[in-house]
């Protein structure tokens, strides 16, 4: 059986889904998109021109969840198919879009650059616990205006997993598309076998802003899967009450999936977010508080009873150096996404809230995902009978280490850490250099790096893909890109 | 009976009842007693005992915002009755803020524009995604001598350095100190744009606009 946290009673998850349904009427959701606007109202919502308010009968919005998939695969770069959204599946991905990345030597916040990036992504490629890479950083090196498209530019370039991204700008969307489209051959290939993911943030309370709505829209229309990322801010930006900002949450996506599914039916779309308890002394807006965690499970809870697929940012740290503190919130928010059953966490390697990565804390969360992973795989009886006959065999002797039946079993029945997590003596510990976790990680980092094999993509695409990007880097006035990092 | 009002309205600040802040204010209107006295003697000190409960701990950001708007509904109320008298309340500076074009992060701006108001600044808060022409007109209009620009994202940042080319170019560029601020942004870059300050959240904002007022 599979541990599962059930947050919400059944009778409060009803509630919440009804009050849901509600405010999609009543006070309605403000639409700043004009298409979608038009294909509310088309479908039989009332909108209001004025003040660009869509009521939405629950009608539209029941249609709509019957319409999008209760499941669907994101595929690899070579074809295979890497992630799961649906059921209880539980994949990790890396937070995504910070602005600074941590040091590795200094433990200083600095500006991520185009070999920063690249280093991450080639190390998130070789972390197994990790089951996606995330366009997990803005480089500075290049013009703003193209800083979302870029990241997906140089990981393309690195990567075999399957990517989660996301554009800031409706027309570096498309271009986006189009090195998806040039990596999967043709348009129909990726819509048939989508590589990547991009999140669509609704802002709080109950708005649709132009931008993401429209990705949203052309994601659905062109067979790409997106993910909802609602962030009730609870105390700020929604009621502070947990149970009320799942209640907004829940509005916010029920509208989302009622959009896309009007553009395209079928389309692939996430239930997912990224809310926080709002720190009523700094003002911040905490990733690593219980209550962040609570929201997020809430609202898995709410995804998964109305089958659909599942997100949530967790797994993250509000500390500003890989520390204690750093430690013990992302591991409480990633076991915590595990056993809510979140198809998608996204967060390793982030902290500062959602400001900085470091690849330190990346290789220290995989251990964290492993462990969690190995929880909700659950505990299994393995044999029949489970103990007696092994039991009877040894009688009273220790001698389990000398037995087939250990080694058959422990590297399934344990979870196996790297060399990051220290159970060796203390005077091994010594021997060693009695380092610290963080340096622990750095050295694992650069062991994981330096093993890094190239992928396997054509130099052709790899020219066509510095053409698409190049294309769009000339008109914010930068003519040629920066060289990729040499191996 | 006149200093009880006082003291109650000063209560009433640090009790969080902004309505109750506004209904004695009209009591001790109604009993005439002068709008200066009723600000510097009941206003204020509620304002400072709030603002000092909250950097010892005692109080969180909720306390601080309930007692900003029962400052606000107060002093909407004693306007009318200052400008009858030819008097002004006395402010630290104005101040014009906002969240650049293309932009629409509102809860940090919204932060530090209700920390600045609730410490004796005059603030016009203009929203999110404001054209750059609109904070330039509003700076011409109101003669503000602070201008606060937020901007959460990379793409947007840039925005703030072209406000400040075109507060140049409009020719005020003197009259009014420029403060950036927002999850990108950092001192280096405040410097790099020539802005006149930089502040990484709403506390430090306040201390900021007073530095740059001074
Ligand atoms: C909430 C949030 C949103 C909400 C905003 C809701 C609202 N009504 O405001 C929504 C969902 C709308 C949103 C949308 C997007 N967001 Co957003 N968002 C955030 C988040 C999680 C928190 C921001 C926040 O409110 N913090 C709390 C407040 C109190 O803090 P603050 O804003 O930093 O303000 C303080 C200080 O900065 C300072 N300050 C702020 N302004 C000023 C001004 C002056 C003059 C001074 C002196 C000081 C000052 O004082 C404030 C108070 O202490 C941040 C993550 C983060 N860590 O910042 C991402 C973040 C800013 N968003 C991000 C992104 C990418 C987006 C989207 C593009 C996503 C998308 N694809 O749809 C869109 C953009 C929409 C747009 N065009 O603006 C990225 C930016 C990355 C980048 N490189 O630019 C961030 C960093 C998250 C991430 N890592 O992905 N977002």
């Amino acid at each position: 059986m599979r541990p599962k946290l059930n947050i919400l009673s059944d009778q409060l998850a009803e509630q919440i889904i009804a009050e849901g349904f509600e405010l999609l009427m009543d006070p309605g959701i403000r639409v700043h998109n004009e298409e979608a606007r038009r294909l509310l109202g088309d479908a039989g919502a009332d909108v209001d021109l004025e003040s660009q308010i869509a009521r939405i009968p629950e009608t539209i919005a029941r249609r709509a969840l019957e319409t999008a998939p209760s499941e669907f695969y994101l595929y690899n770069f070579e074809g295979e198919a890497a992630v799961h959204y649906g059921g209880d599946s539980v994949q990790f991905d890396p937070g995504s879009t910070a602005v600074t990345v941590l040091d590795s030597e200094t433990q200083e916040q600095r500006v991520p650059l185009t070999a920063d990036f690249v280093r991450y992504v080639k190390l998130v490629e070789m972390i197994p616990q990790l089951d996606a890479q995330s366009t997990a950083m803005i480089c500075f090196d290049v013009p703003e205006e193209i800083g979302d498209l870029y990241r997906l530019y140089l990981a393309l370039n690195y990567t075999r997993k399957p990517m989660i991204t996301g554009a800031f700008r409706k027309d570096t969307w498309w271009t986006m598309k189009e090195m998806l489209v040039a990596m999967a051959g043709s348009g129909e290939a990726l819509a048939a076998k989508p590589t990547a993911v991009f999140d669509v943030c609704p802002s709080p309370p109950l708005l649709w802003s132009d931008l993401t709505c429209q990705n949203m829209i052309d994601c659905a229309r062109h067979g790409i899967p997106s993910e909802l990322v609602s962030m009730p801010l609870a105390g700020a930006t929604s009621p502070v009450t947990l149970a009320a900002a799942v209640v907004q949450h829940t509005a916010e996506c029920l509208s989302g999936v009622t959009i896309c599914q009007l553009a395209q039916e079928g389309a692939p779309i996430v239930w997912g977010g990224s809310p926080a308890t709002f720190d009523m002394r700094h003002g911040t807006t905490p990733m690593g508080a219980v209550g962040t965690w609570m929201i997020d499970c809430a609202y898995t809870q709410v995804g998964k009873a109305l089958a659909l697929p599942t997100h949530a940012y967790l797994g993250m740290s509000d500390a500003k150096v890989v520390d204690a503190q750093c430690g013990l919130e992302s591991a409480g928010g990633t076991i915590m996404a595990a056993l809510a059953g979140v198809n998608m966490v996204t967060g390793a390697g982030m902290m500062d809230f959602e400001s900085c990565v470091s690849y330190e804390k990346l290789v220290i969360d995989a251990e964290i995902i492993g462990s969690a992973k190995r929880l909700v795989a659950g505990i299994e009886a393995r044999d029949q009978p489970i103990a007696l006959t092994l039991m009877r065999e040894l009688g009273h002797r220790a001698d389990y280490l000398a037995q087939p039946h250990t080694l058959k079993w422990f590297s399934k029945e344990f979870y196996l850490p790297s060399a990051v997590i220290d159970r060796g003596s203390l005077d091994a510990w010594k021997k060693q250099g009695a380092k610290t976790a963080f340096e622990r990680a750095r050295d694992r980092v650069n062991q994981l790096v330096a093993a890094y094999r190239p992928s396997p993509i054509s130099d052709d695409l790899r020219v066509e893909l510095r053409e698409i990007t190049t294309r769009a880097a000339r008109k914010f006035g930068m003519d040629e890109l920066p060289q990729l990092p040499e191996d | 009976m006149s200093n009880d009002l006082l003291e109650q309205i000063t209560a009433s600040l640090v009790d969080s009842d902004p309505d109750g802040t506004a209904e004695l204010t009209r009591q001790a209107i109604g009993a005439g007693m002068e709008p200066m006295t009723i600000i510097d003697r009941g206003l204020v000190p509620g304002m400072d005992i709030v603002g000092e409960k909250f950097r010892t701990g005692e109080y969180f950001l909720p306390h601080l915002i309930i007692a900003a708007s029962g400052m606000k509904q107060s002093m909407e109320l004693l306007e009318p009755e200052l400008s009858r008298r030819g008097e002004k309340a006395q402010t630290l500076g104005t101040a014009v803020i906002g969240t650049v074009k293309g932009d629409i992060h509102e809860i940090g701006k919204s932060l530090v524009a209700t920390m600045i108001a609730a410490n004796g600044f005059q603030v016009h808060d203009l929203g999110v995604d404001v054209p750059t022409e609109a904070f330039v007109a509003k700076v011409k209009e109101t003669g503000a001598n602070l201008l606060g620009l937020s901007a959460l994202l990379t793409t947007t940042m840039t925005a703030q350095r072209e406000i400040i080319e075109a507060l140049e170019e409009a020719g005020i560029r003197d009259q009014v100190k420029v403060m950036v601020g927002g999850a990108p942004v950092s001192q280096e870059w405040a410097r790099t744009i020539g802005a006149d300050g930089y502040a990484e959240d709403a506390v430090g904002a306040v201390e900021l606009c007073k530095e740059l007022v001074a």
